[in-house]
């Protein structure tokens, strides 16, 4: 199997800056306070996913999952080290970004299909789809701005679930919106799965995680905890002993 | 369902190949994904004018009220135009598009990263595409005042001819592509400090005052004949040249003897000047993304 997904010593630092403009920075200078404190929010993280692979990436807040992410994605760049991916990489990132309020939502499904790299052909052949996808009815042909949030969340999870990749990224929940449609994205996800993309998935919610995932890992202040099994990832973090034990994220429970 | 399907099932995978997750070829690369910018470039536009009742009638009304204002202060109130400018009218509004072509590129190219940064933080794709949609957008918002200069100037019996639409072109291309320089530099850099963002503005001020607009190029070469620096100074303006060759187009042709004003309307090295600064403005194109390139680096964690 080849690797879809490649992380080779990956490290990411962040510059905090606690002050910005030239009098706060002097004053900060004589009472010889740090000006700014560098971190690394991904450390040294080395992991590789295998085509086909369903990999759920967990970790508390601040762990730098979404760092680790993005690296994938490529918004960013690694500091050091590298970081290889094959073929198109999209999904449940920022639903819903880039929509203009003024513009309807048909305009902004095709505006939000080509920020997400698709093409004019590609978006013409699944525009049905999407737009059954979303089921906002006579909603889709109105400005965005006159949307309800759930409405505005339904319409960039439509376009969003409907990238054709081939490696499949997710940072949020899993599902929006009402429980028809958070069925609807459930079974969606479960087709991408089994059509055998590569999918890396943030999540805190071990049951979206298990029903998901057939491999877990573990970031720890920015560096690789834990690499292994779904149910032994979920163990490490102790995310099974909760006695709250709501998971709302709902992939697992909820059907 | 998915792209990389086919190669599942084939007896001899065929894989998309393995490469950096952050790759980015800068310029290229929004070329690359014309379409997007296409969409993008679009729905600014339409989005403008989304929910006014008269709609794109406004971008004809905006230009037209700033016309009429300038026109009516610098011609009827204070007298500015005299024999020199005749049509002033015209001269004017050479002037007007391509200073508003060139600031709002530079101003809004300028803010345009910042603006775009819920895109920008989540989601890969060339940041160089805002500068660029920004003054896409920019010239499409110029072409209302360009219709209304043409109507205007074959009112007045203006017939074109293909050396002055060259220059017209010349003065299009040049701040398009000056502006769009300058754009990618403190677009990258007003992520880093804010501040940027207002010499932008501090600078584009000057513009409409450091141009042969509501004074003919003349009264510039007149009033600095002892000391020809300041007006050698006043021409290595590139907007000043564009208006210049704005003007040679429409307003030139219309002049009352347009043999003397071509003498003492314009400098004797208007082409060459023309050239060399479309050239330099391509250079600093060029020199631009290398700067832009540079620093994008750590844009999407300082935004």
């Amino acid at each position: 199997m080849a690797n879809f997904i490649e992380v080779e010593n990956a490290t990411k630092s962040f510059t905090m800056q606690y002050h910005r403009s030239i009098k706060q920075i002097a004053l900060a200078r004589m009472r010889g306070m740090k000006t700014h404190d560098r971190f690394n929010a991904v450390d040294d993280v080395s992991c590789t996913v295998q085509q086909g692979e369903s990999v759920g990436l967990m970790g508390l807040n601040g762990s730098g999952k979404s760092t680790l992410l993005k690296l994938i994605s490529g918004v960013m760049q690694p500091d050091s080290g590298r970081v290889m991916t094959r073929g198109r990489v999209a999904g449940l990132i920022a639903t819903g970004a880039g929509f203009q309020s003024q513009v309807s939502g048909r305009d902004n499904l095709w505006l939000n299909a080509a920020i997400l790299g698709m093409s004019e052909a590609e978006t013409r052949r699944k525009m049905d789809e999407i737009i059954d996808f979303a089921d906002l009815g006579k909603f889709i042909d109105t400005p965005v701005a006159y949307y309800s949030s759930g409405m505005k969340a339904r319409l960039g999870f439509a376009v969003a679930i409907n990238v054709e990749a081939d490696i499949f990224i997710a940072d949020e929940a899993l599902a929006v919106g009402d429980r028809p449609f958070k069925k609807k994205c459930k079974l969606k996800m479960r087709e991408i799965r089994e059509n055998g993309t590569t999918i890396f998935f943030v999540s805190h919610a071990p049951g979206a995680v298990i029903e998901l995932c057939d491999r877990v890992l573990v970031l720890e202040k920015g560096k690789l905890g834990f690499d292994g099994g779904v149910q032994e990832g979920i163990k490490y973090l102790h995310y099974d002993d909760g006695d709250d034990g709501d998971d709302d994220e709902g992939l697992g429970q909820d059907d | 369902m998915m792209a990389a399907s086919t190669t599942m099932e084939g007896t001899t995978p065929e894989l998309p190949p393995l490469v950096q997750a952050s790759h980015n070829n800068g310029l290229l690369e929004v070329f690359r994904r014309r379409y997007l910018l296409r969409l993008l470039v679009r729905s600014t536009v339409q989005a403008r004018y989304q929910g006014t009742f008269l709609g794109w009638f406004w971008s004809y009304l905006q230009p037209a009220v700033r016309f009429c204002m300038y026109y009516f202060v610098f011609q009827v109130l204070i007298g500015r135009g005299g024999p020199d400018v005749y049509p002033f009218a015209i001269h004017l509004v050479c002037g007007m598009v391509i200073v508003h072509f060139f600031t709002e590129t530079f101003n809004g190219g300028t803010r345009s990263l910042v603006s775009n940064r819920g895109l920008i933080v989540k989601l890969p794709m060339p940041r160089e595409l805002f500068p660029v949609a920004n003054m896409l957008v920019c010239l499409w918002q110029t072409t209302p005042m360009l219709v209304i200069t043409i109507f205007v100037s074959v009112l007045l019996g203006w017939t074109p001819d293909p050396l002055g639409l060259l220059a017209a072109l010349m003065a299009i291309l040049l701040v398009g592509v000056l502006g769009l320089a300058l754009a990618l530099m403190f677009s990258v850099a007003n992520v880093f400090f804010r501040d940027f963002s207002k010499v932008t503005q501090t600078l584009t001020q000057f513009t409409t005052f450091s141009v042969p607009m509501i004074y003919p190029y003349s009264m510039v070469a007149d009033r600095f004949s002892k000391v020809p620096e300041v007006a050698h100074l006043y021409m290595l303006n590139p907007v000043a040249e564009a208006v210049l060759l704005m003007q040679r187009c429409f307003w030139l042709p219309l002049t009352n003897d347009p043999a003397v004003s071509r003498v003492e309307g314009f400098p004797p090295d208007l082409w060459s000047r023309g050239v060399i600064m479309l050239v330099l403005s391509f250079v600093a194109l060029g020199l631009a993304q290398v700067w832009f390139s540079k620093l994008e680096r750590r844009v999407p964690e300082r935004l």
